[in-house]
This record gives C-alpha cells, structure tokens and sequence, in this order.
C-alpha cells in the first residue's frame, strides 16, 4: 500500500479511497485498504466486487507480491545497520535480534524510536515491539505497538493480547475464540496437556515463545560474519579516497581482532549504507586466511576499481562495515629463509589481487586428473582451489622421443575433410578451415579408447594421428570410430596443434 | 662506408659492438644465438614474438614456452591470454607443456578480458618478486598496446628482473623498446626423417645488442632446452643405414 503511495508521491492527493486487490480462492479480494476506505469500512479479505457495490469510486491496484518483497528486502538491508541480525517476517514484518546493540544507540527504546522516525520520513507507518523471543516482539508489534517487554515479563505483557497475536493456523485461532479464550492470557491459564492433546505441540510451543519460557532463534537473511568492524560518519562520505582509507582504517581494527585469536579471514565483505537508505556489499575471497591490514584495503581497491557498476555513493555513505564472513585459523608465520616460500606466498596473493578484480574464473592453474581422455587429463582449475603439494605429472612419451600430445589443444575438436589412401589408414590431405594441407609425415595411429565405465551411452574408440603437413606444422587429427567394426564412415576431427 | 662494411671491418678486426657487460642473461642452449646475443637472452626485459607466418602461432608459443620457462628459472611463469584466445587458437594444454619437458605446475594462468585487462594484469604481475617471467598473448594491433606500453613493461620488467615476453599472433611489428624480436616458424622435418623433435625456423630481426639472425632450432625436451637442429647430411648419413647393427643375441632354456 505505501509502496504505491511513495510512488505516486508529488501528485496532488486525490479523495478516492485506495486499495489493494489479489486473487485468493478464485475471487478477488482486498489485501490491503488505506485509511479513506477504512472509514467507509471497507476491509481487509472483503471480496472486491460487494466492496465495489458499497463503494463505487475506488482506486483499486493488484497485487504485487514480488515488489512488496523486494521493498522488505531493501528495508531490511537498511536494517542492517542496527544489527547484523536481520531476518525477514513474511509477509510485511521484519525481526531484528538487538541482543547487545542497543547501548550503541543508548537505549532499547532509543533504537526503536530511530528506527521508527526513519521510516516514518520515508513514507511508511511503523509498528513495532521489544521483547525476550521473537513471537512474542511480533504479537506486541502487531496488537500493542509501542510496547516494550522488560526483561523476564514477556508473559505480563502478552497476556491481554487477543489470541490472534499468536498467528497460529486460522483454524485454531477460531477454535480457540469459540472456546472463550480470547486473550493469550487465557490460553495461557489452560492447562498444558489440555493444549497439547487438542491442538499438538507446536502450538503449546509457539505459546511457550509469546510468554517468553522458550526460545528459538531466528534466522538471519545474510550470514553473519564472525569478526566486523564498522565505520560511522558524522557527515556522509563520498570520495573514493576517504572510503579506501576508511576501509583501511576498519581492516586494521578487524586484524588486531584477528591476531589476538590466531585467526586469518579467508572471506571478507565490506557494507556501504548510504544516507539514503540504500546498502551496497562487495566481497573478496583469499587464497589463505590473511590478517594483514594493507592487503585487504590492497584487494578492496582492486575490486572497487573493476566494477563495472561503480557504487554510486549518491549523498554519501554514512556507514562503512568490513566483516570476516569466514575466519580460519592461521599460525603466525615465521619469516622464512627459503626463498621459495616467500615466492610462492608473493605469488599466492597476486593471485588473489589478479581473483578480486576479474573474478576467481579467470585466475587459472593446471590440475592433474586421473584419467588418459586427452582432453580431460589435464583441466584449468581457479588458482585458489589448486592444492600447494606437489602435484603428480606423468610424461607419455619415452625418453628422447618428440611430444606426443600438442601444445595447444581444442577444447572441442574441429570436424576436418579427410583424404586417406585406405579407409583405416593416415590421412593423405585434409581440409582444416577452409585450408588445404597435403601431410607430408604421419605418425600414428594412437588408439585411445574412451571409458566406457564413465559415460552411459558408448562413445567410439579414437585413432589419434599425428601429421606434419608441407610447412613443417604439426597437427593432432583422430578418427572417430573404428572402420567397419565401430562404423563404416568414420569422421575427421582436428584436436589440437604441436609447437 | 654503410653498416654492413662497417660489421665487416669490426669483425675482421675481431670486435663486436660492446655489448652492455653485467645484464644477467639465461642461454638459450643453441649456442650460435646465444653467442650471437653475448651469452644469452637478456633477463629483466621485454621480448618480442612473431608468429612469422599466418598459420604459424602453435610454433610461436612453444617456441615462446620454452624460452619464457629458461628465463623463469625455478619462478612461477605468468602466462596472461584472451578469452577468445582459446577458441581462435585452442587452450594451452597441460599434458602438452609435459611433454614438452615443461611443469605445468609452475603456471600461473589469467584469462583477461580484453587487451587493455591483459596489459593491465602484467603490469600488476610485474611488481610481485615470486615471478620469474611473464608471458602476454596479444593478437593483432590494439591501440593500447603502442610505443608507451612497450616502454612501462620494460620499466616495470627490470625493476623485479621479471622477463616479459610478449606473444603477438596475427600482428605486425611495431616500433617498440623491446630488448629481442624473433619470428618464428615451425621447420618442416626433412625428407627420409622420422617424427623428430619440434622444430623451429627462428629469425631473430632485432637485437638492441648485437646482430641479428636466423637458425632452425631443435627443442630438446628432455633437457628442456633449444639445440641445433641436426642437418640434411647427417640426416642422409643416418637415412643412409649409419644405425648400429645391434649384436646378435641368443637366450636358450
């Protein structure tokens, strides 16, 4: 409802009532009403058509589930700043665990009201309540806004609630209701087993939460990171220089953090809350947990550098966090007096700078597999996930022999135009984009059967030759299938060129 | 008196251009070239690569492999390619690089984006010392890659002894400050010969310390080195029966 109303917002208000139209059990219903048709009483889950027969000037907009999420979605990410801890409540509610964030803000109440004044200047009616367990926060949210359970008394606060604050299955709210236990006090008052017997025990669960005797906790949109550190501003920043420094300045902070528990982040992600609302995050992985303040502003630079949508800090950023999504234990490291560690350790992170700007797919290193499928043998793994052992290659030629497999391979074999002198013999010519070459040397074939163990439907068995044609160039061409057993028109494909 | 005269009389006279003594080099194991280029190819500087022919890129990179994985020593070897470059001229293969005599583990591979990410990617490449040598594949004649580029790589090579080569298939020589600049083919195996060792037709056409010239080079990969590549006689001679006769041996039980 506010979504429309903040859009349409600069035109001149207009005296029709709004509201809110979807399709439920095949008739169209009102999901929402503004305040005008709540006045001509118009309500919630009153079908569209006798709404139209009481009222009919009336503004009625469908429903748009997808935009109404992705509304909550935003204010939620602007709700990060209050605490990490944000999940969504399906379908207009949010719950935020301030559990230790609201001396930050100087009291509980405090943090609610600025919430509150915040989102009441964007445009949005706020109800909102604080207690020990989340459903409990909700019923008072929705039934009792404003209210703020002390700790330990959630079940005073709740008990004049009606039933309905407990969102349980329309079914038993009703049964509930017909029973005379209006307010959850009364259910409350009810006997356990009597609970459990007639409505099962989830139902006495939920109960336990509203009065705050149990507790489940919620789960949070974006994973929490095990370190962070966060930046506020008293004006909004807007140069890159000042938010690099800042990044800096938090890494720093986030390292000491880091050293004191022998730990190294292997996955960081720096949040930008602009004034405006708007939150933008950017991630860098690392090869190896790293506590090194200098490298990580280094790899932030880089990936703010390669983004192809810069972040746009429109009335500046008030707010920067860096948090460690993922620590890992890392040993303090001795300098070393190998060379080679320091080498490969220089290389390592050269990698990682090399992964943050053009993506962890483009940094590349070879990786043995266990297989004699030529193009499998050997495949181009991301630099990260390669271990640091030794890694096992195998030569297939003998001692003094030329290479036996090419240089550069195709990732897909190229059909060619074969002319051999007898079906299963070495090619003569061939015709390998749209160039004629006459082979002057073959060597061959090299039967490489594929394995039939792997792949479900059988593929032909491959002669692999190797020919020079009348430059000196040397090609690798197989053909698939064996004549006359395997087929009797066997194809030509061009695999790969050697040096 | 023009410059070839002038080479005359200096030889005749046994003296050579003065090559700049104290430049750590690596040989190249062909020892014409490598006497021709005063012990070897210049480390810490920029080399150029020409396939010398259309069809001639596979040559050109294991010709450009092998020299990049000598100026390497034991350091990680920088190989920066196109994303295209793959498709055009099929992927750098890791069973092929063994075969060669070459460890693919010491390969550190990034496909960039275009050619300005690719020159960028070097540069960045160039200022980490866990680097032996950096090879950078850049077809045709961008823009980007002009008299000033040329120039930052060379600065930038010899600030951490990082050799740079660049791989240009598809392109034509530009001025530029490279140290080296070779075309290269590959040599077709002579007639009678079997399947022999690669083969290059190498023209070194520039030479900022001395001449230039052109040898057919044999890759040697068991040692993981160029040679020379044996000429028509002995490869007559060998055609000729100059194999052993192996002596006769008998096993009886």
């Amino acid at each position: 409802m506010e979504r429309i109303q903040r859009r349409r917002n600069g035109l001149p208000p207009s005296d029709i009532p709004l509201v809110i139209a979807a399709k439920i059990e095949n008739a169209l219903r009102l999901t929402a009403v503004d305040r005008k048709a709540l006045r001509l009483r118009l309500s919630i889950g009153m079908a569209l058509a006798d709404a139209r027969a009481r009222v009919p000037a009336l503004d009625v907009v469908d429903a748009d589930e997808h935009a109404d999420k992705a509304l909550l979605e935003s204010i939620a990410d602007w709700c990060d700043r209050y605490t990490p801890f944000v999940a969504l409540d399906m379908p207009h509610g949010l719950l935020l665990d301030i559990t230790g964030c609201a001396h930050l803000f100087g009291s509980e109440r405090a943090l609610c009201k600025s919430l509150e004044a915040a989102l009441v200047r964007q445009g949005f009616s706020v109800c909102f309540g604080l207690a020990g367990t989340a459903v409990a926060a909700r019923a008072l949210a929705h039934y009792a806004s404003g209210t703020i359970a002390p700790p330990g008394e959630e079940a005073k606060t709740v008990a004049p609630l009606p039933v309905e604050a407990l969102h349980l299955e329309t079914l038993a709210t009703h049964v509930l209701k017909r029973a005379g236990l209006k307010t959850i006090g009364h259910v409350a008052a009810r006997q356990r087993g009597e609970l459990t017997a007639r409505f099962g025990a989830e139902m006495v669960a939920i109960l336990g939460r509203a009065l705050g005797q149990e507790e489940k906790p919620i789960s949070p949109r974006r994973r929490l990171p095990d370190y962070m550190a966060e930046h506020r501003f008293a004006e909004p920043v807007v140069t890159e220089d000042v938010i690099v420094s800042s990044i800096r300045s938090l890494a720093e902070t986030l390292c000491a953090v880091l050293c004191e528990r022998g730990e190294g982040a292997r996955l960081l992600e720096a949040s930008f809350f602009r004034a405006d609302g708007a939150v933008s995050h950017i991630a860098v992985e690392t090869a190896k947990p790293i506590r090194d303040a200098a490298m990580i502003a280094r790899l932030f630079r880089e990936r703010l550098d390669a983004l192809t949508d810069p972040i746009d800090p429109g009335f500046g950023f008030d707010l920067i966090r860096l948090g460690a999504l993922r620590a890992e234990r890392a040993e303090a490291q001795a300098i070393s007096l190998d060379a080679n560690d320091d080498d490969a350790r220089e290389v390592g992170f050269l990698a990682d700078r090399l992964a943050a700007r053009f993506g962890s797919h483009r940094v590349l290193r070879f990786f043995p597999q266990d297989t004699h499928i030529p193009e499998a043998a050997g495949v181009l793994v991301p630099a990260r996930a390669v271990p640091e052992t030794k890694l096992g290659w195998e030569t297939i030629r003998s001692e003094g022999e030329a290479p036996r497999r090419p240089l550069r391979l195709f990732e897909k074999p190229e059909p060619v135009e074969v002319l051999a002198e007898v079906p299963d013999g070495p090619p003569l010519r061939f015709r390998w984009r749209r160039v004629q070459h006459a082979v002057t040397l073959a060597e061959g074939p090299e039967r490489i059967a594929m394995e039939w163990w792997r792949h479900q439907s059988a593929m032909p068995t491959r002669d692999y030759f190797r020919v020079e044609d009348q430059e000196g160039r040397r090609f690798w061409l197989y053909r698939d299938g064996l004549f006359a057993r395997e087929t009797h028109h066997p194809r030509w494909y061009m695999h790969g060129v050697f040096a | 008196m023009d410059i070839a005269d002038l080479r005359k009389v200096l030889q005749q006279k046994h003296l050579t251009l003065a090559p700049e003594s104290g430049l750590p080099r690596v040989t190249t194991g062909h020892a014409e070239a490598d006497s021709l280029l005063h012990g070897g190819l210049v480390l810490g500087a920029l080399h150029e690569i020409f396939p010398a022919t259309r069809h001639a890129d596979a040559a050109a990179t294991g010709f450009t492999a092998g020299l990049a994985i000598r100026a390497a020593k034991a350091k990680t070897l920088f190989w920066i390619r196109q994303d295209y470059a793959a498709l055009e001229f099929g992927e750098l293969s890791a069973t092929g690089l063994v075969e060669m005599g070459i460890d693919p583990a010491r390969f550190l591979l990034l496909r960039a984006p275009d050619a300005e990410a690719a020159l960028r990617a070097a540069l960045d490449g160039l200022s980490c010392g866990g680097l032996g040598a950096a090879v950078i594949e850049i077809p045709a004649n961008p823009k980007i890659l002009d008299l000033v580029a040329a120039r930052k790589l060379t600065l930038a090579a010899s600030q951490k002894q990082i050799t740079v080569f660049l791989l240009r298939p598809s392109a034509e020589p530009a001025p530029s400050s490279t140290e080296t600049r070779w075309h290269v083919k590959s040599a077709p195996s002579l007639p009678h010969d079997d399947w022999g060792a690669p083969r290059f037709d190498v023209k070194l056409t520039r030479n900022r310390h001395g001449q230039t010239g052109h040898w057919i080079m044999e890759w040697d990969c068991d040692d993981g080195r160029f040679r020379k590549a044996h000429s028509g006689a002995v490869a007559a001679a060998v055609a000729g029966g100059a194999y052993p006769t192996p002596p006769q041996r008998f096993a009886a039980f």
